[in-house]
């Protein structure tokens, strides 16, 4: 009672205008601004933090796409590269790549006197501008072709990973006095180099097909197996999830009676959806390598394991674009004497394809992003073998695109950190472009009923 | 026959059947389809699935079944001193295979001829299998050559034998259908039934996936409990595996780590994911929303190895410069500060897309009532709606907090992986998920603690995302049953 008989000695007078607040007005009204900015404020740094990682991947990603590579003649000479003089191809593998790697020091270093670039360097320092990967291709093209030796040929090779990275600006003067791995005479030559139009950076396709290679040469690392390895993977999930994930849902939308069991299946799949990833790592390392016995790393136990993973968020998208028919449809088609099975397999499921379609896209999108259970089932494993063509190439050895980011984020020569940065850029086209298609379906295929 | 040839012999059959039983049904009504109690491919489908079921089922079967049984009927042929214990009997069958596999390839490039590869004495083994392209580590045993010829033969005959039954069965369930095929037979329904059996094994498979991740975690981590004590692992501070023998595997710092990163975390996703949400479903305008809730949603769709070179690479030396070392809290870029930051902007969109939906599903006569009483927005949303809402989106925080604790990549690249129970959030601490890479990576030994130690840490995360996910379901399905 003391309240009420004292409150109003409390208020304060009324105002004439409401167009001239109280006090009380003006603080619930600076409450009601500062409220408001701290949505804006969340969505700015959320999208700035997005804004952030994009802007890095393509700053730092951009360039493992150029490769500087030299160009200059070499002379395969018969002394050395075919000993016998016989051109047989068995007699002529015995001269190891260290053999090749001394015929370009020395064509190298010569073309450098006939241009007149001088320096000082010794002709190991100045092939040391070569790739190490240089001498195995060049191994490689002679093998396969006898009839070069004792010809000259313009050959362009791959500059080391040091002499890219000064190209791009990664590695400069100062590192190169701390770097056992190259000296700043080098680079001045690099330079030279340049001028001279021996040295020239240029769209790098090799690092979409090449194989991945050693952590000496990341200037001949590239993207191949990976990309093979999920092809090879999306495809065979596909196949394995798609259909089941539609039976599933068709099963459970459908004809599923109202039971323990069914309840039961529903409970876990969305159970399943929230498991970890690499808890499905867990099961494919247990179930299919270990107790099934199927070979590790292989993209058949990969696409395994993204099934089971898949196959939730396929079961879920299904099910809603399944509920999405209209009833009127159903019973119109059992009105006209079709069967349950003819109802659901000639009118509702070819009216809930576009939104089947759009939720395994992006089901699919995930699995092509999915790291963790690779991980487990032995996908990281250094591959520098094509696997075969199918149907044989699902058992060899791959790696998957997200995998071989993390591996080359693993290695030490920051040359890898651009080539995995390069290599998420390949991953995120290949996600924007699954989900811009999924969206051109929805937008294209929407139906409001 | 190989199992390519048996197969594409048991399609050929299938279509025979499917046109067979089509044409033998129109028959007997006489070539009009009107007297069929089915549309005609009904019988011929019929057909098929006769022929496929037993062929298919009895093919899967066998090539399941037929290398338990040789491999129990060679290893009984083995001396005992060779299969005393499991290990060195797995050895001894993997060695038999591997020389098996190795003179079948021989055959097939034409290295030997089928006779020569039965009469390879061991001397010879190893050679002749290595200019094929299959190396041994060691010479070739004249047990293990002779065990591996036994093999060879069971293989051949086993082959030989499972062509012949999967083709009399796949012919049996042929002839069974075009006799079936009768004007007045029910094919429709015996189809439909088989779509329906169809449907029901594949909605099963989630089930069969559980039990799979359920069984393969629990019978290691029995095995696991049986060479270390399960106390150790539960309640010991040291986390220090040594694969020589006598380590310490205490569970406590990898689960302080795990926790600490999902803390800090949702420190992060909560408050920004919470305001966005509010900001989308109170305040922003249709076009700002049509825009910005897609853009935030970019962010949980780039996959999480991305995040972790982002912790890697930008992150962890930003910290690290800017506030580790200037604050003297060490030098680490790896830390529990990074991997938790970069968990908690992956977290963003999923709180915030969860928290709008239940924001929506709030009656708009609350907020009518709000207004009409002279609250203004901020205090309708701080005062009506979020209490209305705090059930859900107290699920969705715990939806999040199950996907921070069962996140892998970000912390592999993120977190370092010293396992430590430490205060300070600049240090590398790591994680259950870490370690359960780091245990099974590599060369592993499945007999040894150090390896099936993951399988326990495995279990342990199962059980806790699981359980917040159920309790997080439930708080949600109870809480949308309070508006409708």
């Amino acid at each position: 009672m003391t309240d009420l008989s004292a409150a109003p000695a409390c208020l304060p007078r009324p105002r004439p205008s409401l167009l001239d607040p109280s006090d009380r007005m003006r603080r619930r009204n600076a409450a009601e601004t500062r409220f408001r900015l701290y949505g804006l404020a969340a969505i700015a740094i959320a999208l700035t933090m997005l804004a952030i990682m994009l802007f890095t991947i393509l700053r730092d990603g951009v360039s493992a796409f150029t490769q500087a590579s030299l160009s200059f003649p070499v002379e395969l000479s018969a002394e050395v590269l075919d000993p016998e003089g016989n051109r047989d191809r068995a007699e002529m593998a015995k001269v190891t790549t260290i053999g090749y790697g001394r015929v370009l020091a020395a064509a190298f270093t010569a073309e450098l006197g006939r241009r007149g670039i001088a320096t000082d360097l010794s002709e190991k320092d100045i092939g040391a501008l070569i790739s190490r990967d240089a001498p195995g291709t060049l191994r490689a093209q002679v093998l396969a072709n006898p009839a070069l030796v004792g010809t000259t040929i313009d050959a362009k090779v791959f500059a080391a990973g040091r002499i890219d990275g000064f190209l791009k600006g990664r590695v400069t003067l100062d590192s190169a006095e701390r770097d056992s791995n190259i000296s700043p005479a080098q680079l001045r030559l690099a330079q030279q180099l340049v001028e001279a139009g021996i040295l020239t950076s240029a769209f790098n396709w090799d690092f979409l097909t090449n194989p991945d290679a050693s952590d000496q040469r990341p200037e001949a690392s590239g993207l191949g197996v990976a990309l093979i390895g999920s092809a090879y993977m999306m495809v065979l999930v596909l196949l394995m999830c798609v259909p089941v994930g539609i039976a599933a849902s068709i099963y459970l939308e459908e004809f599923a009676p109202r039971n323990r069991w069914t309840d039961a299946i529903e409970v876990n799949i969305s159970n399943l959806a929230a498991v970890p990833s690499i808890v499905y790592g867990i099961l494919g390392l247990a179930i299919f390598i270990n107790f099934a016995g199927l070979p590790q790393s292989s993209s058949l136990v990969g696409a395994l394991v993204l099934s089971l993973m898949t196959l939730p968020t396929i079961i879920i998208a299904t099910r809603a674009a399944i509920r999405a028919v209209p009833p009127s449809i159903r019973d119109a088609a059992l009105g006209v004497g079709a069967s349950k099975t003819q109802t659901v397999f000639h009118h509702v499921l070819p009216l809930a394809a576009p939104g089947i379609l759009t939720g395994t896209i992006l089901g699919l999108a995930t699995a092509l992003g999915e790291t963790a259970p690779l991980l487990l089932i032995g996908m990281v494993a250094f591959v520098d073998n094509y696997p075969a063509a199918p149907p044989d190439g699902i058992l060899s050895p791959a790696t998957a695109l997200p995998v071989q980011v993390y591996s080359w984020a693993s290695r030490s020569d920051p040359a890898f950190i651009e080539r995995s940065n390069g290599a998420i850029i390949v991953l995120l086209v290949f996600l924007v472009a699954m989900n811009v298609t999924a969206i051109l379906l929805r937008r294209r295929f929407e139906r409001r009923w | 026959m190989s199992v390519f040839m048996t197969l594409a012999a048991v399609l050929v059959l299938a279509l025979a059947g499917y046109l067979l039983s089509r044409q033998r049904a129109l028959a007997t009504a006489g070539g009009n389809p009107r007297l069929l109690h089915s549309l005609p491919g009904y019988y011929g489908w019929n057909g098929a699935i006769s022929v496929l079921v037993p062929g298919l089922a009895l093919l899967i079967l066998w090539l399941m079944a037929q290398p338990m049984v040789i491999e129990q009927r060679v290893a009984a042929a083995l001396p005992p001193e060779m299969t005393a214990d499991a290990a060195s009997r797995a050895l001894a069958l993997a060695d038999i295979r591997r020389v098996a596999g190795g003179l079948d390839a021989a055959v097939a490039r034409g290295a030997l001829t089928s006779d020569a590869a039965l009469s390879l004495s061991a001397a010879e083994a190893r050679a002749t299998l290595g200019s094929v392209g299959v190396a041994l580590g060691s010479e070739v045993s004249t047990t293990t050559l002779a065990a591996a010829q036994d093999y060879r033969a069971a293989a051949a005959w086993g082959a030989a034998l499972r062509t012949v039954l999967v083709l009399v069965a796949a012919v049996a369930g042929l002839f069974r259908a075009v006799r079936q095929s009768h004007k007045d037979f029910r094919a429709r329904n015996s189809v439909e039934r088989v779509i329906l059996w169809l449907l029901i094994a594949a909605s099963s498979i989630a089930v069969l996936t559980t039990i799979g991740i359920i069984w393969s975690m629990v019978s290691e981590t029995v095995d696991f409990f049986s060479k270390y004590p399960a106390q150790d692992f539960f309640f010991s501070l040291t986390w220090s595996p040594n694969f020589r023998g006598g380590s310490e595997l205490g569970i406590i710092p990898l689960i302080w780590g795990t926790l600490y990163i999902t803390v800090i975390a949702m420190l992060v996703a909560v408050p920004i994911g919470l305001f966005a949400a509010i900001y989308l479903a109170e305040y922003a305008s249709r076009r700002t929303r049509a825009w910005v809730k897609p853009l935030i949603e970019i962010i949980a769709g780039i996959p999480t190895v991305v995040f972790g070179l982002f912790a890697l690479v930008t992150v962890g030396p930003f910290l690290r410069d800017w506030f580790a070392q200037p604050m003297g809290l060490g030098n680490s870029g790896s830390s529990v500060m990074t991997a938790g930051i970069v968990i908690g902007i992956l977290n963003i969109p999923f709180i915030s897309s969860l928290s709008d939906d239940i924001i929506n599903a709030v009656p708009q006569s609350l907020r009518d009532g709000s207004y009409g009483l002279g609250a203004t927005r901020s205090e309708t949303v701080k005062q009506v709606i979020l209490p209305a809402a705090l059930p859900g989106i107290v699920g969705a925080i715990l939806m999040a907090a199950s996907r921070a604790i069962g996140e892998t990549m970000i912390v592999v690249m993120g977190a370092g992986a010293a396992a430590k129970l430490s205060l300070n959030p600049f240090e590398a601490m790591t994680t259950m998920t870490v370690k359960i890479v780091g245990q099974l990576t590599g060369d592993t030994d499945f007999a040894s603690p150090e390896t099936l130690v993951a399988f326990a840490l495995g279990m342990t995360l199962f059980v806790i995302t699981l359980g917040l996910n159920i309790f997080a379901l439930w708080i949600v399905r109870k809480y949308r049953e309070q508006y409708e």
